[in-house]
Order: structure tokens, then C-alpha cells, then sequence
């Protein structure tokens, strides 16, 4: 397995935490441990993954849709699973505290949403020229006035150019293993990044759904900080030096050099992550019947109503493949045009209003006209399959019954 | 049975119309089926329209959100229809073919215009007083959710009676995770009871009678069980 641990965290496998569970090997814990099914929301099983995830710092800040997982993490430090908790004064000091306590060494876990996301925003890319491995779940909801707090995934658009890696999860199913997985690749020493796990707040977190859970008395290995690329808090050398007394100060030339190549630095490593995410999450896309003429091409809940409308459409006689994309950073280029190649129309269904994974596309594939940005639905409304039928059969010039449904 | 029913539930904060929902797939997930639930609403608040959706089918459920072609539609308060607290208006629009719609109210409250349109898409309408039932049965007006799970399981047969007990003993039963506002109330109909047994028992007797009354009429109406 290319996710190795470092002689310290090995030497902890095996053992027990004052809770009594069992540091594991990572290995082991995903897909050999025995696993039991819950019926659970979103939020219940974001606790369920950190109580397994060996955190030693959670900081919290109330937004919906992840203030009841904010919460929820909050009885977890009660109950001893979570080293340290503190709620921030704001979504700003949330992400610094989060810096502070990763620079000193400790696993970090924050949950965030929409406009909270927003706000925080200046941090996320220091936390990645820091190489700062925090996990922090999006939530996403909506952040434009008018006011929304339903599923909307801007927020995800503005955070692809920050470096950070970003994953997007489609089922709580996905949402727990990814919880776990992601600090195993984020913490490797050529990868340490920051993460972003992000899923469609309330389709995922309010929603009850079937989850199979790892053994709650099994545990990741705790983080070792000696694994940092970096050296922790050290003021004489980058990254801190470079943020106490910024090159540009001194010399323009010396500046841009610094930043030249350790920008180029953060984005190689957010490419090496690659080989830990493939093994780790099987792949950064996945695909179902790529030889189709017509594909859906999405992530996170818009797979969902992919995979209902093409139910719908096989019942019509009309074949559409699937791909699913679920990591947007590092992206999937060549697996991307691989899985499409064959494609005479790309739809990709959104849930917000700019169509940012179709401009992603539509950047990476050759003979972007297949590439079709809809049906897009924004600021919390929802997607049925019925939409995602329509726009296809209208495209290929089929008839459409007018949908007589809300709003019409 | 049907591949799939889809359960549109529309009401007011407070009233459990999220819990509904929520004990109605937890029923079929007891059940042996897939089942999802997921919740609607603003800034929570009573009295604010609220809606919950639950989808129960015999295969994999992969929609998510707001039911926008529902099979079944419930009303859990008058306010839904006449003071069109709904997302939708009509309170009924999206509703497919063959459909249920189910009131709580012990007064009609569908115009001429409502009752031409829901004939001519063959939906069946059955109102009847789920606050009296759970005034009667529980002895309180907060139960008045549980005579709807029982009507709505009465009429499509979607989950069993088996079902509905596990799922209401899984949801009060034990110490449950919500929200403030749910918390709240939670804690408000817990002190309407001496214990614990004795809320489980009397929300499923609610369950029951309404269920047995709402079977009685599917039965008249020759409604097809789901």
C-alpha cells in the first residue's frame, strides 16, 4: 500500500487510547475490519468517523448545515474522543486556530458551510503554503444574497484555486470513509496539504440514510507531526520565516523567487497526492458504461440524480453512462478524457448557478462542443431526475411532455 | 409492491413533520426496504411552513431533496391550504397520477378548482382529524404527527405496523440527537408522560387507531396498496 505510516505511528499500532480503542492499520480498518450498518443522518455519521480518527484538535463555529456535526464532535470531546474542542469567535478565527494548532503539531478537524466558508477565507491558502494537513468539511449551502440555506456548491468553485486537495462526496456512505482516508493521504510527507471533503449540506447531512460503520473500539493512528515536509514553528525557516519577515521586504527578485517555486511546490504536491488517493478511495472518478454515446459527468448529489435519470432513461430505451467525479483537486485529466472519449454529448448537471465542474471540463477535454453545462438548478432548489431527463432528450431533439411541477 | 413511493409531507414548524419522516424510513428501513428521508425548511421556527420527504422503494435510493412528483402528499396543518404555507401553490402541484393526498382537518378545504384538478389526475383525497385522534388517544395535540404515520401506513401499506413500533421506540426510546428547536420539543411532550414506556406506548396506539380507521377507507375507495 503506498499509504505508509512512519516508524512512530507503527509502533503505536496494536495499542490502546485512554478510551480503550485499538490504534489500527489504516489497511485493515478500511477494508478488512467487520462493519455494521446504521440508519443515520449525515451528521451523526461525520461523528461517527471522528470518533475513529484519533483528532487531537476540533474547533467550531455555528452555521447550517454543520452545526449539528459541529455539535455532535462537541459531545465527542465530552466523552474523551477528541483531545481539545473550542468554539471560535468567528469562521476567520476558526480557520487561524485551526493554523495555530496544526503548526503545533496536533490532527485538526473543522466543519464549515456557505458563507462561513466565505469568511474564512485568507486562511486557506496560508494553511497550504504552511503545508498545514487540515481536514475540513464543506458543507456546502447557498452564499449569495438572497439568503440560503440549502445545498448550493459555489463555495467549492472558489476553493479549487487554493491548493488545498478537494473531494466531493456523492452518500454519507462516502462522506464516513472519506472522513477517514483523507488524513491518511493529507498527513503523507510528499502530500502534506490541507483537505477539503466537501458534500451538499442537508441532501447529505440531514438526510437518514444506510451507512456501514468500522468498529466503534478501532481507531486511526494519531498524526505524527515529525512527518511535516516543514519543520513545526520554527521561525527562522519557511514557512513562518517567509510570513515574520516577508522577502518582499528585503528584495523583489529574492521574493518572486521564493514564491515561485514554493507555489510550484504546493500544486506538485497536491499532484503527488495521486498515488495515496487512487489506491485509497479506488480512483479518482468512477465510471458505469462508458461506451454510451451520452454520458452524465457530475460530483457530489448531482451523481445521485444522475444515477435516477438514467434509470428513467433505460426504461425509455435510451443508454447514458456515468462518470463520478469525486476529487476536483488534484484533477482528474487523463482519467477524465479517457472516460469520455467515447462520448457524442457530456452532460453535467449542477447545483449552482455558474456551472464550474463544465468549465472544468470544458478546459481539460478535446471537442468541448460535446460538452453540454445543465441542467443547473441554484441557490438550494433541488434537481429531480425528471429535469436531468428533459435537458437530455431535448438536446439529442427528442419530444418532452412540459413537467407540470413546482414553479411551473 | 411499487418500485418506489414518495411521500411528500407538508406542515408547519413544530408540528413533527421532520420527525415524521424520519420515524416513517426508519419503519422501512426495520421493514427490510430502502428507505431516505431528508427535511425542508427555513430558519427554524413555529409555524413557518416546514416539509420532510420520505422515499421508500424496493431498490437502491439515490434521489435526494425536495419531492417535486410525489405519489403521496400529506397536509399536517389547515394553514398548508389556506394560508398557502406551502412551497408550492397549489399545496398539491407536481402530485402524480393515481396519488393520496392526506389532511389533517375536520373541515373540507379544497375549492371546486382543487377537487376538479386532483379528480382529473385520479388522486384521492382523505381528510380527517388527526388532532382529535391524538387529543383522544394520547392526550395531546403533539401527537397529532403519529395519526398521520398512521394514516399514511393505513392507506399505501408502505411500512408495517412492526415497523412503525421499532422505529418509534429507536427514535424516543433513547437519547436522540437534534436540533434546539427539536430538542425543545422533545423535552415538552416527554413531561406530558409519567415514563418513557408509557410515550412510546400511547404514540403507537395514535399510530394504530388512525392506522386502523385510514385502512377502512382505503379499503372503501378500493385504493391499491403500495
Amino acid at each position: 500500500m503506498a499509504n505508509e505510516l512512519s516508524e512512530a505511528q507503527r509502533s503505536l499500532i496494536g495499542t490502546k487510547n485512554k478510551k480503550g480503542q485499538v490504534y489500527t492499520d489504516p489497511y485493515y480498518l478500511f477494508n478488512e475490519a467487520p462493519r455494521t450498518t446504521a440508519f443515520y443522518t449525515g451528521s451523526e455519521v461525520i461523528k461517527e468517523a471522528i470518533r475513529r480518527a484519533s483528532v487531537d484538535v476540533m474547533v467550531a463555529y455555528p452555521i447550517t448545515p454543520q452545526s449539528e456535526a459541529a455539535a455532535l464532535i462537541g459531545e465527542l470531546y465530552a466523552e474523551g474522543y477528541v483531545a481539545d474542542y473550542m468554539r471560535g469567535e468567528s469562521e476567520f478565527a476558526v480557520m487561524s486556530q485551526c493554523a495555530g494548532a496544526a503548526f503545533g503539531g496536533a490532527r485538526v478537524f473543522t466543519t464549515t458551510a456557505g458563507p462561513g466558508t466565505m469568511r474564512a477565507f485568507e486562511n486557506f491558502p496560508m494553511w497550504v503554503g504552511s503545508r498545514l494537513p487540515i481536514q475540513m468539511i464543506v458543507t456546502c449551502r447557498g452564499i449569495n444574497s438572497p439568503l440560503s440555506i440549502q445545498p448550493d456548491t459555489l463555495e467549492m468553485y472558489f476553493l479549487l484555486g487554493t491548493g488545498m486537495l478537494i473531494w466531493h462526496a456523492e452518500t454519507a456512505q462516502d462522506f464516513y470513509d472519506w472522513i477517514l482516508k483523507a488524513y491518511i493521504v493529507a498527513e503523507q510527507p510528499d502530500v502534506h496539504l490541507p483537505i477539503a471533503v466537501c458534500c451538499d449540506g442537508f441532501f447529505v447531512t440531514h438526510t437518514k440514510d444506510t451507512v456501514s460503520l468500522t468498529p466503534p473500539d478501532m481507531c486511526l493512528p494519531p498524526y505524527d507531526p515529525y512527518r511535516s515536509p516543514v519543520p513545526c514553528m520554527d521561525m527562522e525557516v519557511p514557512p513562518v520565516r517567509m510570513m515574520r519577515d516577508p522577502f518582499v521586504m528585503k528584495s523583489n527578485y529574492i521574493s518572486y523567487l521564493t514564491h515561485a517555486s514554493w507555489q510550484e511546490e504546493t500544486r506538485a504536491a497536491c499532484e503527488r497526492s495521486r498515488k495515496h488517493t487512487i489506491p485509497m478511495i479506488d480512483g479518482l472518478i468512477e465510471t458505469e458504461n462508458t461506451d454510451a454515446d451520452i454520458l452524465i459527468v457530475a460530483s457530489g448529489t448531482a451523481v445521485s440524480q444522475g444515477r435516477e435519470a438514467i434509470r428513467i432513461l433505460e426504461d425509455e430505451g435510451i443508454r447514458c453512462g456515468l462518470v463520478k467525479v469525486k476529487v476536483l483537486r488534484p484533477f482528474p485529466l487523463e482519467e477524465l478524457r479517457e472516460a469520455t472519449k467515447n462520448a457524442k454529448y457530456i452532460f453535467v448537471p449542477e447545483f449552482n448557478v455558474i456551472g464550474w465542474l463544465a468549465q472544468e471540463l470544458k478546459a481539460a477535454l478535446p471537442d468541448n462542443h460535446r460538452i453540454i453545462d445543465g441542467p443547473h438548478v441554484a441557490g438550494g432548489m433541488t434537481m429531480p431526475a425528471e429535469v436531468v431527463v428533459e435537458e437530455i432528450k431535448k438536446t439529442l431533439g427528442m419530444t418532452v411532455a412540459t413537467l407540470a411541477g413546482r414553479g411551473s | 409492491m411499487k418500485k418506489r413511493t414518495n411521500i411528500r409531507m407538508s406542515g408547519l414548524g413544530g408540528q413533527g413533520v421532520v420527525t415524521s419522516a424520519h420515524v416513517l424510513a426508519m419503519a422501512a428501513n426495520k421493514d427490510g426496504k430502502f428507505s431516505i428521508s431528508n427535511p425542508f425548511f427555513g430558519a427554524e421556527k413555529r409555524m413557518a411552513p416546514a416539509e420532510s420527504y420520505c422515499r421508500i422503494g424496493i431498490e437502491r435510493i439515490y434521489d435526494r431533496g425536495e419531492l417535486v412528483f410525489p405519489d403521496v402528499i400529506v397536509v399536517y396543518h389547515p394553514q398548508v391550504i389556506t394560508l398557502q404555507k406551502s412551497y408550492t401553490a397549489p399545496f398539491y402541484s407536481g402530485i402524480k397520477k393515481e396519488g393520496v393526498v392526506i389532511i389533517n382537518s375536520n373541515a373540507d378545504l379544497l375549492n371546486a378548482e382543487d377537487k376538479e384538478m386532483l379528480a382529473s389526475l385520479n388522486v384521492s383525497v382523505y381528510t380527517f382529524d388527526a388532532t382529535a385522534i391524538a387529543l383522544e388517544v394520547a392526550g395531546t395535540e403533539l401527537a397529532s404527527n403519529m395519526a398521520l404515520i398512521g394514516a399514511i401506513a393505513g392507506i399505501t401499506k408502505v411500512v408495517t405496523l412492526e415497523g412503525l413500533d421499532l422505529a418509534i421506540q429507536d427514535r424516543f426510546g433513547k437519547k436522540y440527537v437534534a436540533s434546539g428547536g427539536t430538542a425543545t420539543l422533545d423535552e415538552a411532550i416527554k413531561k406530558k408522560f409519567a415514563k418513557k414506556e408509557q410515550l412510546l406506548k400511547k404514540n403507537m396506539d395514535t399510530i394504530r387507531k388512525s392506522y386502523e380507521t385510514a385502512s377502512v377507507w382505503a379499503e372503501e375507495h378500493k385504493l391499491v396498496a403500495a
